[in-house]
């Protein structure tokens, strides 16, 4: 019985967004296709344990789906969907080859994550319809109500129908800045599971940061040339890898500096350090310029290379933040350089660097100005950094640890 | 295909050249939206297009009661109002929106994609 439910949680896992891209694509309809997928795996939970598990469980699922569709089409007998009806009994053929790449699964990632859809609106769809989270799952994960996530799921589904974003891989021409908009909605679901941002969460949701990986490398075997799409794969793996180190048993957040490295997932440090090494190559060899990623993904690399934070090669780290700088000119990639500064020149370089920034509504901002501080002796101004930054920080983990630093200066009189 | 209205917003007082600074500006930004117009009509994209005059030109009827209630001005008090607007027939709103760009640049403004009902 829990073999059974294990296959079918496998193959959810596995099956869920190629069923429903491809009852997509033959539907023309995101809320069709959903509501079908999600029947056809109803009706496994029914059936499987009694029947047991089809040889082909995707293709099983595949055509359960296909069925009900044409049911439900059938039984609402309009004439238009009589027409469709007869389009889907037709159209088991490959879908017409208007994009670079050809399969559904990679169309459903790019209307999920259409420009004309609010960033809010394209993460919710991206887990829901390419993840197959529930809508009561995406609701917990981002501290919303479920009903509220579900009108903002159903607001983003009659938007594409309505203002006719197309089921399709964007042409060669838009594909760079496409498949970085997708990049930047898997991020921000990693980001959100590795410090989220929530009070009164944990510090770290494993739950998001292992769907953003998973659909990173989903990506990646859609789009197995895109340097950015291996670098942010790479990227998410090295900082997944320092996870079990990132909490303390008493819950604060510890410093890359304060890790316990041989807690360190090691197999994801070597998954994460190989694919930065295959990047390596092909930018050496070949005209690509690494992006932002890649370069991100390199200095974790770095970092995860040295056994010990004193083996840390943080001329090599500053050297790669020069190169982000020269991409992405953003005070933040500043900022994160003077960290690797301060190792290297000394916090006094690095706290110049930083005082110029434009940055005070940022909390690591501030908790970067107050360990350049704490480090130079200058105890009242770090007290008051910490304050702000305490202040402006959300992550429960982070609090504890920016509190018990600001604790161990001696008062300010 | 879909019809998508392509709207244009501009302040809501217009000064000598109109929303332009200068009339070098006005008219290199009318030479522009006119080319695109045409590449519109050439390419088979073309509904309507056309500017509007101020928005302190508008009247606003109510016909609902026995007499129509005429009142003066726009319909709602705005800085900013509809200027002008193209309607377009277009495939999808990836090619309403490559063209959405092509006019903002011509006619120096933003613009707004919205599609018609059906």
């Amino acid at each position: 019985m829990t073999l059974i439910a294990d296959a079918i949680t496998r193959v959810y896992r596995e099956e869920w967004a190629r069923v429903v891209a491809g009852l997509a694509r033959r539907l023309g309809d995101l809320d069709l296709a959903e509501e079908m997928a999600a029947e056809a795996f109803a009706v496994a939970v029914e059936r499987w344990p009694a029947d047991g598990v089809p040889p082909n469980p995707g293709a099983w699922i595949t055509t359960t789906a296909n069925r009900r569709a044409i049911d439900r089409l059938r039984r609402e007998s309009r004439r238009d969907d009589k027409q469709q009806e007869a389009q889907m009994l037709l159209d088991d053929s490959p879908p017409e080859p208007v994009g670079v790449i050809e399969d559904d699964r990679l169309r459903l990632i790019f209307i999920c994550c259409h420009p004309a859809l609010g960033v809010e609106a394209r993460i919710a769809l991206t887990l829901r319809l390419v993840g197959g989270l529930t809508v009561a799952e995406i609701a917990r994960a981002f501290l919303v109500q479920e009903a509220t996530m579900g009108q903002r799921i159903t607001r983003a589904k009659s938007k594409i129908k309505a203002a006719g974003i197309p089921y399709r891989v964007p042409s060669s021409e838009d594909l760079p800045a496409r498949t970085s908009g997708v990049l930047a909605v898997l991020f921000l679901v990693f980001n959100e599971g590795y410090l989220a941002s929530a009070p009164d969460q944990e510090a770290v949701r494993s739950d998001l940061t292992s769907e953003a990986i998973r659909l990173t490398r989903l990506l990646r075997v859609l789009l197995p040339d895109d340097g950015e799409v291996t670098g942010l794969l790479a990227l998410m793996l090295l900082t997944e890898a320092r996870r079990p180190a990132r909490v303390s048993a008493s819950g604060e957040l510890v410093t890359l500096d304060e890790q316990d490295r041989g807690a360190w997932d090691a197999r994801l440090i070597a998954e994460g350090q190989a694919l930065v090494r295959e990047r390596l190559v092909a930018v050496s060899s070949g005209r690509a310029r690494p992006g932002r990623y890649q370069i991100l993904a390199a200095i974790n690399a770095v970092h995860t290379s040295a056994r010990d934070i004193r083996d840390t090669d943080w001329s090599q780290i500053v050297a790669l933040y020069d190169q982000l700088a020269a991409i992405d000119p953003s005070p933040i990639v500043v900022l994160n350089r003077s960290v690797a500064l301060a190792e290297l020149d000394g916090p006094e370089v690095a706290l110049a660097v930083v005082e110029g920034l434009e940055l005070d509504q940022y909390h690591a901002y501030h908790a970067t100005r107050a360990d350049l501080l704490r480090r130079l002796g200058r105890s009242v101004a770090a007290h008051a950094a910490y304050e702000r930054a305490i202040e402006l920080a959300g992550n429960t983990a982070e609090i504890a640890y920016l509190t018990r630093r600001r604790d161990q200066l001696g008062r300010p009189r | 295909m879909t019809q998508y209205m392509m709207s244009v917003y501009g302040p809501a007082d217009y000064a000598e050249y109109g929303t332009y600074p200068s009339e070098e500006a006005m008219k290199q930004a009318m030479a522009d939206t006119g080319k695109f117009n045409e590449r519109l009509q050439e390419q088979g994209y073309w509904v309507f297009a056309n500017g509007l005059a101020q928005a302190t030109t508008a009247t606003v009827v109510d016909g609902q009661g026995a007499e129509p209630v005429i009142t003066d001005g726009p319909y709602l008090e705005s800085k900013e109002y509809l200027g002008g607007f193209w309607i377009i027939e277009a495939p999808d709103l990836d090619v309403a929106l490559r063209l959405a760009a092509e006019g903002s640049k011509a006619c120096r403004g933003k613009v707004e994609v919205r599609p018609f009902q059906g």
